[in-house]
């Protein structure tokens, strides 16, 4: 495809990172690669905010008394983390780190459609979160993440409206980074990518963008209705006004639901690219694992109900609720199954970012396993609400999005700074990070079916063993976490010159050089051939 | 050392035995898919591993044959797990008609249970063993949840709302009770105790506690404090007598049946449902009223048959 892979070592003397310098150049660039960066910057920031909140309350929860911090404290604590975790981290996390990062790159552009258009969209992020971490300051929410009327519009004495201004701003970033990247991937493809020619990453992001540019505004509708209800005590959703408190689980369920797949498919799309870089096989079924992407979008915006089984919907809609769910349930097997399947007689290594993938295809099938739990109705009436629930999603929330986001952030690591990490240190906190995660919510499995509620600060005392275990394994998976923010910072700089195709990978994004020049590609490439062309290469002249 | 863990395994209604036949299943599905996926990856990743020799292998041809199978097999299983699911969900979604039925009031954060006769209890639900027990809930302020794990059984109570659900207990014995949906502060406070008893010693206990008024004279005593009568026993409003259970024709051409609900909405939402031939004069009852009030207002016209109107009833007490 090029001749840039005879380059390996090379340093290129002018690239992104050194095309220009000072605060302006970043503050007020409109390059994608750097707009990653300063993504990149402030949802780190944020993650780090969000898991010091769970260390906390597994801290507590050491104790069945919660003798470390009040309920109150407590209260806020789990809001913050879920709040923070998945509005400022997780939803920006994949698609706007990785996805701005390589779209271009991937399909052969220059940038993205709309370069100032991007750069306002991380300002609108970040204005949304100062509003967010304003509340913070002021004292905390402490309403869940989920909002739940008349809780939010009514009693609670925290900080309502901050945050919930926070939520409604940020909303218009991910709206507005949907539409670019759809648009981008839509008219910008180079010469020769066709549809099915396509990176699966792609496939993935323009899937997510769909959801974002359509569930985004519920989201943003429903907390402009809470504010209003809050603030000027408007009738919806508090009966003592006149509203239905279920009217707002629809809003936020339909909203909320289409949003897990936000943070999930993405991830998705990375563990297609590392699976077939590190077997050197082409991903087993593309067009099926393409289409599922499609198929769990679409199907994502029917399922909400399935939050509201026992919360007073109708046993009729329960059931067609319960329905759609297993639906939703098969394009995700299918991906699995494909993904194993590539792996067959492929030549596998086990770099850090395989590592992940791996990782993510066993916790990703077991939190999937334990939704079909969840769906079914019978199931659901004892489970619902307690730490099943936090159990199962954290598998996919975190065993899958969070996998898969620092399998791409290792594998295109290289391809961003020009350098290469720790080899060793990668795989060891890898391992750490599978272990630790098992660890944490294995035992929430056990302790949901045993009926402990979740969003407790304080629980009755034979469940306490299980909660120490799980305390034990968020102290392993946060060391998981804070040794690759070491080696990747330290490698950034003194890490060994990566040159532009460290892992021998097919893709546009491995043609050019590391770190990329500012227009990314020198002359705009031609596409001849599928993704994941691996072992078609006609053998090598002598 | 932690106390037992295992009278939390506990299976102490009807619906249990079902409820783990079901769950029992998907834990063999969730197994079985498990081990076959950590399986095959690992043989895999140690078969094809790279080495002298594997470092290009050809490309894999696709095979619909298998995208057919591990589609299908899924989709089968998912069938069965969802019509499983349904049904037992279905068929015990409504209580049977011969049920007791005991009141249900959450609010932050206590449970106040109010049972038939007038007795009550705060955070403790005492039940008989081998009754249907049907729990008519309501809230006074934010949503709650009402969870008894050892009888795998948990309703939201919503706030405007009533939400009913429903029980045999099988075994005495001393069960935890939660409030499952997050409802502020003092949320992991808000728990206490369902104490399932013989029939005798329930029947020993449900008439102790200091003879108060039952519900329905409570009720009948608000009838008159709220001057409901000036109205309802005098042909100004629509006599209440016999009006529980029975069809009520609207102004608009609808009808609708005098259930709970009905009765509630027409207390503290009197103009959303005008009996044919009233006008709307009614004031809302909405901030007078607390849910525990509109309950007791609520047993007393039940306890009104169509005799009493004949008779008079409410207008001799």
């Amino acid at each position: 495809m090029s001749t840039a892979v005879t380059e390996i070592g090379a340093w290129p003397r002018v690239h992104y990172l050194n095309a220009s310098y000072g605060w302006k150049s970043w503050l007020f660039t409109t390059d994608h690669k750097r707009i990653a960066w300063l993504y990149l910057g402030a949802i780190t920031f944020f993650f780090f905010v969000g898991g010091a909140a769970a260390t906390l309350m597994r801290l507590n929860l050491i104790q069945p008394q919660g003798s470390l911090i009040e309920p109150s404290t407590y209260n806020r604590l789990f809001t913050l983390h879920g709040l923070i975790m998945i509005f400022f981290f997780l939803a920006p996390s994949i698609p706007a780190v990785l996805g701005n990062f390589l779209i271009p790159l991937m399909i052969g552009a220059k940038d993205v459609a709309f370069p100032r258009l991007n750069l306002l969209s991380w300002y609108i992020f970040m204005a949304g979160g100062t509003v967010f971490l304003y509340s913070v300051m002021a004292g905390g929410v402490d309403t869940g993440w989920t909002f739940y009327t008349p809780l939010s519009s009514t009693y609670a004495n925290s900080n309502v409206m901050s945050a919930a201004m926070g939520v409604f701003i940020s909303g218009f970033s991910s709206i507005l980074t949907g539409l670019n990247f759809i648009v981008t991937i839509q008219t910008m493809r180079a010469p020769g990518l066709t549809w099915f020619r396509l990176p699966l990453f792609l496939w993935s992001i323009y899937a997510t963008s769909i959801i974002f540019i359509l569930a985004m505004p519920v989201i943003a509708i429903t907390m402009l209705l809470l504010m209003l209800e809050r603030f000027l005590h408007f009738g919806f959703f508090d009966p003592a006004l006149g509203g239905d408190p279920i009217l707002f689980q629809h809003l936020f369920w339909f909203f909320g639901h289409p949003e897990v797949y936000v943070l999930v498919l993405p991830s998705m799309g990375v563990i297609s690219e590392l699976i077939a870089t590190f077997s050197r096989k082409r991903v087993f079924g593309y067009s099926f694992v393409a289409f599922s992407s499609v198929g769990i979008a679409v199907l994502s915006f029917l399922v909400w109900g399935h939050h509201m089984f026992i919360s007073g919907e109708s046993i009729y809609s329960g059931l067609i609720f319960s329905a759609f769910s297993f639906a939703v349930a098969i394009p995700s097997a299918i991906k699995v199954f494909n993904w194993t399947a590539t792996l067959y007689k492929g030549s596998i290594s086990f770099d850090a970012p395989m590592l992940y993938a791996l990782g993510f295809i066993g916790l990703f099938t077991m939190g999937g396993l334990t939704g079909l739990f969840l769906a079914s109705l019978a199931i659901d009436v004892h489970v619902h609400d307690t730490y099943f629930i936090v159990a199962h999603f954290h598998f996919i929330m975190v065993g899958g999005a969070v996998m898969g986001y620092l399998g791409g952030i290792h594998y295109w690591w290289p391809k961003m700074t020009g350098r290469l990490y720790s080899d060793r240190w990668a795989r060891i906190a890898a391992v750490l990070v599978f272990a630790g995660f098992i660890l944490t919510f294995g035992p929430q499995f056990i302790l949901g079916y045993l009926g402990m509620p979740r969003r407790y600060a304080v629980y009755p005392p034979e469940f306490q063993a299980l909660n120490v275990l799980s305390s034990a394994g968020a102290s392993i998976l946060a060391l998981g976490y804070i040794i690759p923010l070491i080696y990747l910072i330290w490698s950034a700089r003194y890490g060994p010159v990566a040159g532009p195709n460290p892992w021998g990978a097919k893709g546009l994004e491995w043609t050019t050089a590391s770190p990329p020049p500012a227009e990314n590609f020198e002359v705009t490439p031609v596409v001849t051939e599928e993704a994941y062309a691996y072992g078609t290469e006609k053998s090598q002249p002598a | 050392m932690a106390p037992d863990l295992s009278s939390n395994f506990i299976q102490a209604s009807k619906w249990t035995a079902d409820w783990q036949n079901l769950f029992y299943f998907e834990v063999g599905i969730f197994v079985f898919f498990s081990a076959l996926i950590f399986g095959v990856i690992i043989y895999f990743a140690a078969k094809y591993r790279r080495r002298p020799g594997n470092e290009a292998p050809p490309p894999t041809k696709d095979y619909l044959p298998l995208e057919i199978t591990w589609t299908a097999i899924p989709a089968g299983l998912c069938v069965v797990m969802f019509l499983w699911g349904a049904t037992l969900f279905v068929h015990n979604a409504l209580p049977p008609a011969a049920s007791t039925e005991i009141f249900v009031l959450g609010k932050q954060w206590m449970w106040k249970i109010q049972y038939s006769n007038g007795r009550r209890d705060i955070n403790e639900l005492h039940v008989p063993v081998g009754v249907p027990i049907k729990l008519t809930m309501a809230s006074q302020d934010v949503i709650h949840d009402f969870a008894i794990p050892a009888f795998r059984i948990k309703r939201d109570v919503v706030p405007g709302h009533y939400t009913t659900e429903w029980f045999i207990a099988t075994k005495p014995g001393r069960y935890h009770l939660y409030c499952d949906q997050y409802c502020g502060t003092s949320h992991s406070a808000m728990v206490g105790w369902v104490i399932v008893m013989e029939p005798a010693a329930y029947a020993e206990w449900l008439s102790g506690g200091g003879g108060g008024k039952s519900m329905a004279e409570a009720g009948g005593e608000l009838y008159y404090q709220y001057a409901c009568s000036t109205c309802h026993d005098t042909g100004r409003g629509p006599s209440l007598a016999g009006l529980y259970g029975s069809s009520v024709k609207l102004n608009n051409g609808q009808t609708v049946v005098a259930d709970d609900a009905y009765i509630r909405e027409s207390i503290v939402n009197p103009s959303a449902k005008i009996v044919a031939g009233y006008t709307p004069i009614m004031p809302t009852f909405q901030g007078q009223l607390g849910e525990e009030q509109i309950l007791q207002l609520t047993a007393y016209i039940k306890s009104l048959t169509k005799q009493d109107r004949v008779e008079g009833k409410a207008a001799k007490q």
